[in-house]
């Protein structure tokens, strides 16, 4: 009797663990699928025009165009919002998720995880080829980390100044040269019209933010890579307090529109496709096909655009950079399998198809000079574009960018309480957060 | 703590018991035991092991995509989130959330379950239209409930307007300030927990000897009077039961102001600034500091409770 117990416990304790068992695997999924000796990759996409359609013309697409007999790329379409994003991809790699082996990283937080040693290091072949000159200066510099490469340039994006031609000529504004913030805004008083920008408490705004304080000259972060005790901010300054005094008065003159502190992207660009309301936008190039995309605007002939706006007269602005980095995750099983992959889809003709199908630009000048994409981006537009994406300015890179963005939102809201402290508060208050003496 | 002072108390006859225990008795305490031990076992596993390592956690400076910086600060995370306006914000607008959806509810719920109580032909059917608010899941209540008042594509706006002959202005964002979305966000949670509530309190209801209330008619006490002095007194403990089960509950309230403002106009509550501790900024340490905090303030609430009111949770079943 007592041996048929334990037999049947034994069995019992069996079929718990096989059971077990089959629940871990079943989680965690095999990593070489597929025909024989073929690897399985797997990349986790942020969503696109594309999703996750293999013939969509997004990262999809450049999946399945990229598998080879060797290996096949699978995706993962990850969260719409880039802290979603961070939050799911930063889980899996802390854990050590070796089915991570290829993610699009946003610029926000790349910095974040390759101080976190989460990025396997990018071979000296693509090192070389991404310095080479090929890459717009912003994207090699936002791929960057205490001097060393830790991610591949996937596309990059800038923003301009959209306005319309009409409203600059009645305001008497010369668009062929650069212009200032302080000339839009005369201008846009001076004919009763709006100016588009993003001010809500999301990343947009410290977009914003950071573009008018490295466009004064200054940096909100002065040595991105040191730790949160010896970080120094450089917010506390005259280009801090240039741009503060820049925000206010797009505030005080209502140029901003009637719901400034709710304006993100596309409440920026409703403005400018209100024709009662539309003078100035700054915003990026997808603006474009959706102006230029049935139904268009009644006015898509009076669309201009031009080099974004000067904080300081005579100072080249430093447009806003963002776009998508390729990152090979450290635990990945296929680290060098991955990085052929990242190859060939950062290749110029796919990054050249890609921003033709999804309207994101490319990270490479080359595909510029190709005719598809001047038609698609005409009259100057790709080429304005490049130009910017040579000068933009990343966010600081900074592995605390995600605090202090978040810090920089809530004390620049709302912007019509900004005034000339604002930066110094703020730049205080960043500290005692990064420290832990504040709670954010 | 009253545990172990009830404990103590109850020590004395035990011991004396045991001495007493039949053989029978010790093998089915022994079987009891061997069956519940693993479940014991399990649970000291899953519940115990992580709130000591929360406890832990919480005295160092650790952030999880920085392992290296990690350093032991003893008590400073405390000092630093006690100390910290937004955590007292956060407190405040939680401890209104739940003073006011409790009166609410408590008082729904009670005529609710009086309505159950007395009617007997749709009996079965009115129950289960009670119940639908409950069984909808919380983060689709709160889209529902976001939807129903957004400026741009809500009803209750018109409806107000309408209601108030055109004194309710349709573009009202009741979002847009703390009050008014706070105001939302109570709605929302009574309109979903009533329900839950209510059966709580129907099973109090079933507890009262009808022949009490009879007696009380009898000698001529008026419907108020029979039901505050006799019917109330009678289901005291599933009454604060219910009171204790929805105050715990509402203490975590988390989904609703997620979905609906996103903490946004002060309206964080102190589960969201866990989770953005925790979640978003992966501050493990303070995280976790806030999070024992949390726990602490149940701990102080369920105290209050069953010392301040007396309740026995045992006794609640019917007995």
């Amino acid at each position: 009797m007592k041996r048929l117990r334990s037999r049947r416990r034994a069995t019992a304790l069996a079929v718990s663990v096989s059971m077990l068992a089959s629940v871990g695997i079943a989680a965690c999924g095999s990593s070489s699928g597929g025909g024989a000796g073929q690897a399985s990759l797997t990349w986790f996409i942020n969503p696109d025009g594309g999703g996750s359609n293999p013939k969509g013309g997004g990262q999809a697409q450049l999946a399945a165009e990229c598998s080879t007999s060797k290996y096949k790329i699978n995706i993962q379409l990850l969260p719409n919002s880039a802290s979603d994003q961070q939050t799911q991809l930063l889980r899996r790699l802390a854990a050590g998720d070796s089915s991570v082996d290829l993610m699009s990283v946003d610029p926000a937080y790349v910095t974040q995880f390759a101080a976190a040693n989460y990025f396997a290091p990018v071979p000296a072949a693509m090192v070389k080829q991404i310095k080479s000159g090929g890459t717009v200066q912003s994207s090699v510099t936002a791929s960057t980390y205490n001097g060393k490469i830790i991610a591949v340039p996937f596309w990059a994006n800038t923003q301009v100044l959209w306005y319309r031609k009409s409203v600059a000529k009645k305001a008497g504004l010369d668009m062929s040269k650069p212009v200032t913030w302080d000339q839009i805004i005369a201008a846009a008083q001076k004919t009763h019209t709006d100016i588009g920008v993003q001010a809500a408490l999301y990343e947009g705004y410290s977009v914003w933010i950071n573009a008018l304080v490295a466009g004064a000259g200054g940096s909100i972060v002065d040595n991105p890579n040191a730790d949160y005790q010896h970080i120094k901010m450089g917010l506390n300054s005259a280009a801090g307090r240039t741009a503060a005094q820049i925000i206010r008065k797009v505030s005080d003159t209502g140029v901003g529109g009637p719901a400034l502190s709710s304006s993100e992207e596309t409440q920026a660009l409703n403005l400018f496709q209100a024709a009662s309301s539309s003078g100035f936008l700054v915003n990026w190039p997808y603006v474009w096909a959706a102006l230029n995309t049935p139904p268009k605007v009644p006015w898509i002939n009076d669309v201009g655009w031009t080099e974004y706006p000067e904080s300081v007269a005579g100072q080249p602005a430093r447009p806003p950079f963002g776009g998508i980095e390729l990152a090979v995750g450290r635990s990945s099983a296929h680290v060098g399998l991955a990085y052929q992959a990242a190859q060939c889809i950062t290749s110029p003709s796919h990054q050249a198809q890609y921003m033709i199908g999804t309207g994101n630009p490319a990270a490479a000048k080359s595909v510029y000079n190709e005719p598809a994409i001047k038609k698609a981006f005409p009259g100057g537009l790709a080429a304005l574009i490049v130009q910017s994406l040579d000068k933009a300015a990343t966010r600081p890179l900074s592995p605390y960018w995600g605090d202090i963005s978040t810090a920089l939102q809530q004390r620049f809201s709302p912007p019509n309480n900004v005034t000339s402290k604002t930066p110094a508060t703020t730049q205080q208050f960043v500290l005692k957060v990064l420290n832990g003496k504040a709670l954010l | 703590m009253s545990a172990a002072v009830e404990t103590a108390k109850h020590a004395s006859p035990q011991k004396r018991q045991r001495a007493h225990l039949t053989d029978r008795a010790k093998a089915e305490r022994s079987l009891g035991w061997k069956l519940a031990g693993p479940a014991f076992v399990v649970m000291l596993f899953v519940t115990l092991w992580p709130i000591a390592d929360a406890v832990w956690l919480s005295l160092f400076n650790y952030r999880l995509t920085d392992p290296a910086g990690k350093t032991f600060v003893w008590f400073q995370n405390y000092i630093t989130a006690l100390s910290d306006p937004l955590f007292w914000q956060t407190f405040v607008t939680t401890f209104a959330i739940v003073i006011f959806t409790l009166i609410f509810e408590l008082i729904f719920g009670m005529a609710l379950a009086m309505v159950m109580h007395k009617i007997v032909i749709p009996r079965k059917t009115l129950r289960t239209i009670v119940l639908i608010p409950y069984s909808i899941i919380t983060v689709v209540s709160a889209f529902a409930w976001t939807y129903a008042v957004s400026v741009s594509s809500g009803f209750m706006n018109y409806w107000l307007h309408f209601i108030t002959a055109g004194g309710f202005p349709l573009d009202y964002d009741w979002f847009g300030g703390r009050w008014s979305s706070l105001f939302i966000i109570c709605l929302s949670e009574i309109w979903k927990t009533t329900p839950f509530m209510s059966l709580l309190l129907l099973a109090g209801l079933a507890q009262v000897d009808s022949s009490m209330e009879e007696a009380a008619q009898v000698d001529g006490a008026t419907w108020w009077q029979r039901f505050y002095k006799v019917v109330l007194p009678n289901m005291k403990a599933a009454l604060m039961v219910a009171v204790l089960f929805r105050t715990l509950d509402a203490i975590r309230i988390y989904d609703n102001p997620y979905v609906m403002t996103g903490g946004a106009h002060e309206t964080t509550t102190l589960s969201m600034l866990v989770s953005n501790e925790t979640i978003t900024r992966v501050e493990i340490g303070m995280g976790s500091c806030l999070s024992v905090i949390l726990f602490i303030i149940v701990l102080i609430v369920a105290a209050i409770f069953v010392r301040g009111f007396k309740v026995d949770l045992t006794s609640s079943g019917g007995n």
